[in-house]
C-alpha cells in the first residue's frame, strides 16, 4: 500500500485524496517513513516538519470526510526551498548569517501551497543565498545525487531537485536566477521549470539577482508540473514586478496539456549541441528526431551573443546581489558578531563571519563592478549585452515557436571537484543563464541517462508567457518516452 | 596577462563591501576575480554602440495603489529577530565618538 503510494504522481494523489480513496496522513507518514531511510544520505532537507505536515494532513482528511471542499493540491507532501520565507521553522538561505531568523510571514508562494491544501514536508539545502551550481555552497549541511551519492546534486535548488529524484516528497519549489531550477532538475532526472519573469510572485523569496530571480516546481513529471504552476502563478500586489492578469492572463495549465503542437516549428542552435559531452549530445539529437517523428518541423539557427552571456550575467547578477545582501549587517536580524569595537566593525565583522567564502565572492565582484570608475566599463556594459542576447531569442521566436537545447554540458559531476575553481563552476551555467537574461521560461525535462547511469535533461524554451504551449510541448516528449519513469537506487 | 586588479584594490572593494577579509581571502579573491573579471571582459569583444542597457526583461513600469492604512508587523514581531535589543529598540554600539 505504502509503496503504491509513492508511485503515484501529485495529481494522482490528489485525486485520490479528494476522493477519499487514500489518506492524507497516509501519503505524509510515506514520506516520512523514506525520510528517515534515506535523508542521512540524501541531505536534502535543512528543516522538515512531521508534526506539523500530519496535523495538517490530518485536518485535510477529516475536510475530506466531512464533505467539504479541499484545494488543487490536497494532502500532498510537498519541499520548499530554504529561500522562501516561512512563518514556521527558520528561513536560513543555507546561510551562517540567517541560520536563526525566524520570518515573521510567509512568502505568496508558501501562502498559495498552503491555501491548496498542500502539506509542507520541509525545507530544502541550497547553495547559500542561491549561489551556485552544486550545492557545495552551503553553509549548514552537504546534499548528494540519489542517483550516485559521491556526485553533486546541481544547485542551487540541489535539496529540492534530489528531495525529488529520491522520493523525499512528492514535489519541490526552487529558484532560478541563472539555471538554479534546471540545472539540478537535469543532474538529478526530474523536472524543473523556471517560469517566465513575473509570472509567479517573489514575495517572500530571499533576493539574490532580483532582475533575474523566478520561482517554479520541480516535479517528477511534467503534469505535475503544470498542477504546481496552477497553484503558484499569478499577479500579486506585494510583488510590483509580478504580471497582471490583463497584460499576461494565467490560463489552466493542465486543460490541454495532452493535446500536441501540430506542426510544432522547433529551433536548434547546432553549436550548443555540439558543445556538451559526446553522451549529452546523443540524448539531446534523440529527443531531437522524437519531435521530428511526432511532426515537428527542426530549424537550426544562430544565437551568435548566447556565448557572451555568462560574462553578462555575473556582472549583472553580483551587482544586484552586493545591493541586495547590504541588508545583512547585523543591526536588524541575522548573525552579529560578539564583541564588535565599533560600529564598523558591526557590518564588517557580522558579514565576514556570517557568508561563506562564494557570497564573499559575489559581493565583491559585484560592488567592483559598481564601483566609481569601473561601472560604465562592467555594469551598463553588460546591461547593453543583455539587449542583444534578449534579441537572439527575439529573431529566432519571429519563425520559431520553441528552442530545444541541453540544460548542461555534462552529467552530474563529483562533489567537490570544481569547488575550488570558481570560474569552472560558473562555466557549467552555459546554457541556463541566457534565459534568465530574457526573462523568458525554460523547463528541463529527463532525456536519457549516459554510461554512469547518471540522468541528462533536455531544455526546452519559449517566448514570454508561453507557460501553456511549452508545457504541452514538453508533454509531447514525455507521453513518448519513459526516462522520467526512472528511480534511483539509492546507496549510502 | 596583467593581472586585472591587486591586493590594494581588494581591499578598497572589502571596505566598500563591509567585509572584514583575512590576509588569505585577499590573496585568493585577488587571483580568482583577476580570472574572472579577464573573462568577463570577452563582452569587449561586442560592438555595443547605440544598443539600450536593458535593466528590465519586460515592460515594467511604476505600479501605483491607493495610499490606504493598513496593518503592519507591530513592534513584537519586529524585534524578535534582533541580535540585541534593548525595550522598544535595536541595540547598537555607539555611532559617535565620546569627544
Amino acid at each position: 500500500m505504502r509503496n503504491e503510494l509513492l508511485e503515484m504522481g501529485c495529481k494522482e494523489l490528489r485525486d485520490s485524496i479528494s476522493a477519499g480513496q487514500v489518506k492524507s496522513v497516509a501519503a505524509a507518514e510515506s514520506v516520512f517513513e523514506r525520510i528517515e531511510k534515506y535523508e542521512a544520505t540524501v541531505g536534502a532537507y535543512i528543516s522538515t516538519f512531521e508534526e506539523q505536515a500530519l496535523r495538517k494532513a490530518g485536518e485535510i482528511d477529516k475536510k475530506v470526510s466531512s464533505g467539504e471542499a479541499v484545494g488543487k493540491l490536497a494532502g500532498v507532501p510537498i519541499a520548499v526551498k530554504d529561500n522562501m520565507c516561512t512563518t514556521f521553522g527558520a528561513t536560513t538561505c543555507a546561510s551562517k548569517i540567517l541560520e536563526d531568523f525566524h520570518s515573521p510571514y510567509n512568502a505568496t508562494v508558501v501562502e498559495k501551497l498552503l491555501a491548496a491544501d498542500a502539506v509542507i514536508v520541509g525545507k530544502t539545502n541550497m547553495d547559500e543565498f542561491a549561489m551556485g551550481s552544486s550545492t557545495e555552497n552551503s553553509g549548514l549541511k552537504k546534499t548528494s545525487n540519489p542517483w550516485d551519492t559521491s556526485r553533486v546534486p546541481g544547485g542551487s535548488s540541489g535539496g529540492s531537485a534530489a528531495a525529488v529524484a529520491a522520493g523525499l516528497c512528492f514535489a519541490a519549489l526552487g529558484s532560478d536566477t541563472g539555471g538554479s531550477i534546471r540545472q539540478p532538475a537535469s543532474f538529478c532526472g526530474v523536472v524543473g521549470l523556471k517560469p517566465t519573469y513575473g509570472r509567479v510572485s517573489r514575495y517572500g523569496l530571499v533576493a539574490y539577482g532580483s532582475s533575474l530571480d523566478q520561482i517554479g516546481p520541480i516535479t517528477r513529471t511534467v503534469v505535475d508540473c503544470a498542477l504546481l504552476m496552477n497553484v503558484i502563478s499569478g499577479h500579486d500586489l506585494n510583488d510590483s514586478t509580478s504580471i497582471d492578469e490583463r497584460t499576461a492572463p494565467v490560463c489552466d495549465y493542465l486543460e490541454k496539456l495532452d493535446e500536441p503542437i501540430e506542426g510544432l516549428k522547433i529551433a536548434v542552435v547546432p553549436e550548443f549541441v555540439c558543445g556538451a559531452d559526446k553522451e549529452v549530445q546523443k540524448a539531446i539529437s534523440d529527443a531531437i528526431e522524437v519531435y521530428k517523428r511526432l511532426g515537428s518541423e527542426i530549424t537550426e539557427v544562430q544565437m551568435p551573443h548566447l556565448d557572451y552571456a555568462i560574462a553578462a550575467y555575473y556582472v549583472i547578477a553580483t551587482a544586484e546581489a552586493s545591493s541586495n545582501l547590504a541588508r545583512y549587517d547585523g543591526v536588524h536580524y541575522g548573525h552579529r558578531t560578539e564583541n564588535p569595537q565599533d560600529y564598523f566593525e558591526v557590518y564588517s565583522k557580522s558579514r565576514a563571519e556570517g557568508f561563506g567564502k562564494e557570497v564573499k565572492r559575489r559581493i565583491m565582484l559585484g560592488t567592483y563592478a559598481l564601483s566609481s570608475g569601473y561601472y560604465d566599463a562592467y555594469y551598463l556594459k553588460a546591461l547593453k549585452v543583455r539587449n542583444l542576447i534578449r534579441g537572439d531569442f527575439s529573431k529566432v521566436f519571429e519563425k520559431c515557436e520553441a528552442i530545444l537545447m541541453p540544460v548542461a554540458p555534462t552529467t552530474a559531476f563529483k562533489l567537490g571537484e570544481k569547488i575550488d575553481d570558481p570560474l569552472q563552476m560558473y562555466l557549467s551555467d552555459i546554457y541556463t543563464i541566457a534565459v534568465n537574461l530574457a526573462g523568458i521560461p525554460g523547463i528541463s525535462i529527463p532525456c536519457g541517462f549516459d554510461s554512469n547511469n547518471l540522468p541528462i535533461g533536455l531544455q526546452i524554451i519559449t517566448p514570454a508567457f508561453g507557460e501553456e504551449k511549452l508545457l504541452r510541448i514538453a508533454r509531447m516528449y514525455e507521453k513518448e518516452t519513459s526516462w522520467h519513469k526512472k528511480k534511483p537506487e539509492i546507496k549510502k | 596577462m596583467a593581472k586585472r586588479i591587486d591586493e590594494a584594490l581588494v581591499r578598497k572593494v572589502a571596505k566598500l563591501s563591509r567585509l572584514d577579509l583575512t590576509k588569505a581571502e585577499v590573496e585568493e579573491f585577488t587571483e580568482q576575480l583577476s580570472a574572472i573579471l579577464e573573462y568577463v571582459e570577452k563582452m569587449n569583444e561586442l560592438d555595443t554602440t547605440g544598443v539600450e542597457p536593458l535593466a528590465h526583461c519586460l515592460p515594467i513600469s511604476n505600479v501605483f495603489r491607493e495610499d490606504s492604512v493598513k496593518g503592519s508587523l507591530g513592534t513584537e514581531k519586529t524585534l524578535a529577530n534582533a541580535p540585541q535589543r534593548d525595550g522598544e529598540y535595536f541595540k547598537v554600539p555607539k555611532i559617535m565618538d565620546s569627544e
